[in-house]
């Protein structure tokens, strides 16, 4: 069995699958639930002046019948009296000292406040910091949240005022919400943080009620941007997560990733991209703590076949994969093919092709069944034809490079060769 | 043995006769199996349907909450899409056709997501279609079945004013009187032609049939066009001894007193044979068995390759306890005072293929007897041969001629389902309709 322990800046844990800073982590009572189910820590919700909430406070995307496609939510940080989460930070650590305990931060805007809360936080044994530098809403009014992350010079200026106070590890938590996520990173690691996380959510209007015109989540009838998480943002969140691995300073800390990340396929992808554990939320409130058991399970199965017998052995495998556009092969081509036995005749690949792409599939009609192939010399493998197919392996992509030599696309300019080869 | 009826009691015949395939419950439901439909193009399922439903469409609308539109596309190809959706024999028509049997999976459950749509339409009225302002022109149809009602409506709303002659007392035809209660109620059938009417310049004269109270060739004179849609209606006769024993009864009569007196006024002997194993004969087996009798036993003188039935309606009738025996052949019906007393079967045995194709059965020359106190024949109908050779019109055994628009050999009558084609399905009758309107505005220049 491969070894799925987690030591990230020294903080242990018995796997990489930590909940993330949000309501699942707001008190003891659901901590000592998730410890009980197995996961491997927790980033406590965030704590910093108490808060007041409102109702409701949550709407989701359901997509074709799927419902929390994807979340949102205009909650603000621990609304809970800051000395009784620090009573209960304590006494779960206590109960379950094998697992990561990393606490939220959001102090009010002062060098002074932070290290006021570092040190009470401290105090209870606690493994490391998150700082909260990406709440969307509510938080941002006040100057804390989302209104640090995105601009890189405050955010260095409070890394800092936290590293002259903090004893143990400090991961800065990185929003979404600005155009790259590396001039911050890149901020917060040259002012010392140990670690960085990403992605907090994204700000968002995840739908209208088309009765009361009133956009989700509706509050006495109206509504405010909230943050954006769950399923849906895992593309954006992965894209955020490559560049900072890509970039020669911020992928030198460890990186916590999140972002809709509810399969051990997903906790997968974002440590192949460089994130050294995961962080989840969505998919625990929607399924509850017991999808634990499949993470851990999936992951270790998963491992097991491709040979990897601890997390760093993946952990970045696929940075290098990730290039420039000008650097790709163009004398690479694919070309889709059918397999005739597996085609179940539903056309999709065909009016995809038709309609929107290039029309390299020959269509001869039947009744009912219809007999679909590929024009070869028409496909340019755009893949468009397979993604749309019903069926597992009944569209492949077959091989068949238009030179043998590698050829970019500055060599071909270079040498300059015809374009309008199709 | 006795023939009788209040075999059961109330509550008995509710179960017996309820819905066999229940709705969606609720909208979740439906679009639960809405998004398992992945939208085909060019769809099986749509050219495997005799009215061309674009059923992609329509299970697309109800899974974007569209149930207006749903409803639209299902009649704009099918005025009858509600009762269609309870009666098709969909596992050889849409649902037979679906990608999903090529995957090994369950096809989607079009019938059931068609029947989601067009139940709302009918129970709310949605009013979707409207009338073009009247022509002036008078189309007179006679029969007020699936196709008459179909070529009616399409008429009506290309503005010709339609006078539809229906011999029972309600319309529907086949629909509300030929087929089993468990399938659909006389109820819905009655909303359903309700709910085609309701589209205004309709006008349906009940108890009126052609060759008694009326003469085809005075509606010629009196309207610019006829529609011919009378349906099928004897029931082929045996032709063996004993076939005039009081409890031999023909299938037809025997569903039609089931949908227009009640279940508990229906006479059903306690051990049936049904001579046939068409669908009416399923229908009839079926139906007798729920009325109280006590054995059923299904007698077919081929085999279940040549059966005409489905192997779901086949299902149907073993689920209720019918026995089916194969390969036999009624040969006489013997009787004690004038009622059925038994049944001689001959035992055959499948011979050369036949002109329809299929092996034609042939006389072992042994015989079995069989005691039952009830027949119900159900060999198939016969078309109205007299009648039909009685004004002139071009036909086949009875069965009227037509091109595919519904053009018959006399100028200005048209005619279409049953009479042309034998007796098919209601959905064959729907589309016959539609055709002979085409070939009605085609004549009529608009």
């Amino acid at each position: 069995m491969a070894d799925i322990s987690s030591d990230f800046l020294g903080i242990k844990s018995p796997n990489p699958f930590w909940l993330a800073s949000a309501p699942p982590t707001d008190k003891k009572l659901n901590v000592l639930r998730a410890f009980e189910a197995g996961w491997g820590g927790v980033v406590w919700k965030t704590l910093g002046t108490q808060v007041k909430n409102v109702s409701s406070r949550y709407s989701a995307v359901d997509y074709h019948g799927s419902r929390v496609m994807g979340f949102n939510n205009i909650e603000l940080i621990s609304d809970r009296p800051l000395y009784i989460n620090l009573r209960e930070i304590k006494e779960v650590l206590r109960e379950f000292p094998d697992r990561a305990m990393v606490v939220s931060l959001m102090a009010d805007n002062t060098k002074e406040s932070w290290h006021e809360l570092i040190k009470q936080v401290e105090d209870t044994g606690a493994h490391g910091l998150e700082l909260n530098f990406g709440c969307p809403h509510g938080m941002t009014e006040r100057g804390m949240g989302a209104a640090v992350g995105q601009d890189p010079e405050i955010a260095r200026m409070v890394v800092e005022w936290v590293m002259e106070a903090a004893t143990i590890p400090v991961i800065t938590k990185l929003t979404p919400n600005v155009h790259s996520v590396v001039p911050t990173g890149l901020a917060s690691v040259q002012a010392g943080t140990n670690a960085l996380s990403l992605i907090n959510t994204i700000q968002s209007v995840t739908g209208i009620d088309l009765d009361t015109f009133v956009p989700n989540p509706n509050v006495a009838g109206k509504t405010a941007f909230g943050g954006y998480c769950g399923p849906a943002v895992k593309p954006i969140a992965l894209k955020m997560l490559a560049t900072i691995s890509q970039n020669s300073t911020t992928s030198k800390v460890p990186v916590s990733g999140i972002g809709g990340i509810s399969t051990w396929k997903d906790a997968v992808e974002f440590m192949l991209l460089g994130a050294s554990n995961v962080q989840v939320c969505t998919a625990v409130m929607k399924h509850g703590f017991r999808i634990i058991e499949d993470l851990c399970e999936g992951l270790s199965y998963w491992m097991d076949d491709k040979g990897f017998k601890k997390l760093d052995d993946f952990i970045g495998k696929s940075v290098p994969t990730l290039t420039n556009w000008e650097d790709l092969d163009i004398n690479y081509h694919i070309v889709a093919n059918i397999d005739q036995d597996k085609c179940v005749h539903c056309g999709l690949c065909y009016i995809a092709c038709e309609d929107t792409s290039h029309q390299s599939i020959n269509l001869d009609y039947g009744k009912p069944y219809n007999k679909y192939t590929i024009k070869e010399e028409e496909c340019v493998g755009c893949n468009l034809c397979q993604l749309v197919c019903p069926v597992d392996c009944c569209i492949t992509m077959v091989e068949h490079r238009k030179g043998p030599e590698y050829l970019n696309w500055k060599d071909f300019q270079r040498l300059g060769l015809p374009l309008n080869d199709h | 043995m006795s023939i009788s009826n209040f075999k059961l009691t109330t509550e008995e015949y509710e179960a017996n006769f309820a819905d066999i395939h229940p709705p969606f419950e609720n909208l979740t439901a439906a679009l639960v199996e809405a998004n398992r439909c992945i939208f085909c193009y060019d769809a099986p399922c749509m050219k495997s349907c005799p009215t061309s439903i674009d059923v992609p469409k329509f299970i697309k609308q109800i899974a974007t909450e569209n149930i207006k539109g749903s409803a639209h596309t299902i009649f704009t190809s099918n005025i009858m899409g509600g009762g269609c959706s309870k009666v098709c024999p969909v596992e050889k028509l849409c649902e037979g056709a679906c990608v999903y049997n090529l995957m090994e999976e369950e096809p989607i459950q079009i019938a059931r997501l068609q029947r989601y749509s067009t139940e709302i339409a009918i129970k709310e009225k949605w009013p979707l279609f409207t009338r073009k302002p009247s022509t002036g022109k008078k189309v007179a149809v006679i029969g007020a079945g699936p196709a008459g009602l179909s070529c009616a409506h399409v008429l009506s709303r290309e503005g010709i004013d339609v006078t539809i002659y229906e011999k029972e007392a309600k319309g529907g035809g086949l629909m509300t009187y030929g087929i089993a209660a468990y399938k659909v109620t006389p109820e819905f059938c009655e909303d359903e032609v309700n709910y085609i009417l309701s589209l205004g310049g309709i006008d349906i004269k009940y108890n009126q049939e052609v060759g008694k109270n009326l003469s085809l060739s005075e509606l010629k004179a009196q309207y610019d066009a006829v529609y011919l849609s009378i349906g099928v209606g004897l029931a082929r006769q045996l032709a063996i001894p004993g076939e005039d024993l009081e409890g031999v009864v023909d299938a037809i009569s025997f569903i039609h007193d089931i949908r227009c007196k009640g279940y508990d006024q229906v006479k059903v002997g306690d051990k049936v044979a049904v001579i046939g194993m068409g669908m009416t004969a399923i229908d009839a087996a079926t139906q007798a068995k729920r009325l109280g009798a006590k054995e059923v036993t299904m007698l077919y003188r081929r085999t279940q390759e040549e059966m005409p039935c489905t192997q779901v309606e086949l299902d149907i009738a073993k689920l209720d306890g019918c026995r089916i025996v194969w390969l036999a052949a009624p040969k006489e019906v013997l009787g004690e005072d004038g009622h059925v007393k038994q049944i001689v079967c001959s035992s055959m045995v499948l011979g050369e293929p036949d002109a329809s194709g299929r092996r034609s059965p042939v006389d072992t020359g042994e015989t079995f007897t069989l005691d039952v106190d009830m027949v119900i024949k159900a060999a198939g109908q016969m078309p109205f041969e007299a009648l039909v050779a009685d004004n002139q019109l071009a036909n086949k055994y009875g069965k009227i001629v037509t091109d595919s628009n519904g053009v018959t050999n006399i100028n200005g009558i048209f005619a279409g389902g049953d009479c042309v084609n034998g007796g098919k399905e209601v959905v064959d009758a729907v589309q016959a309709g539609k055709d002979g309107a085409r070939g009605i505005l085609t004549y009529l220049g608009s």
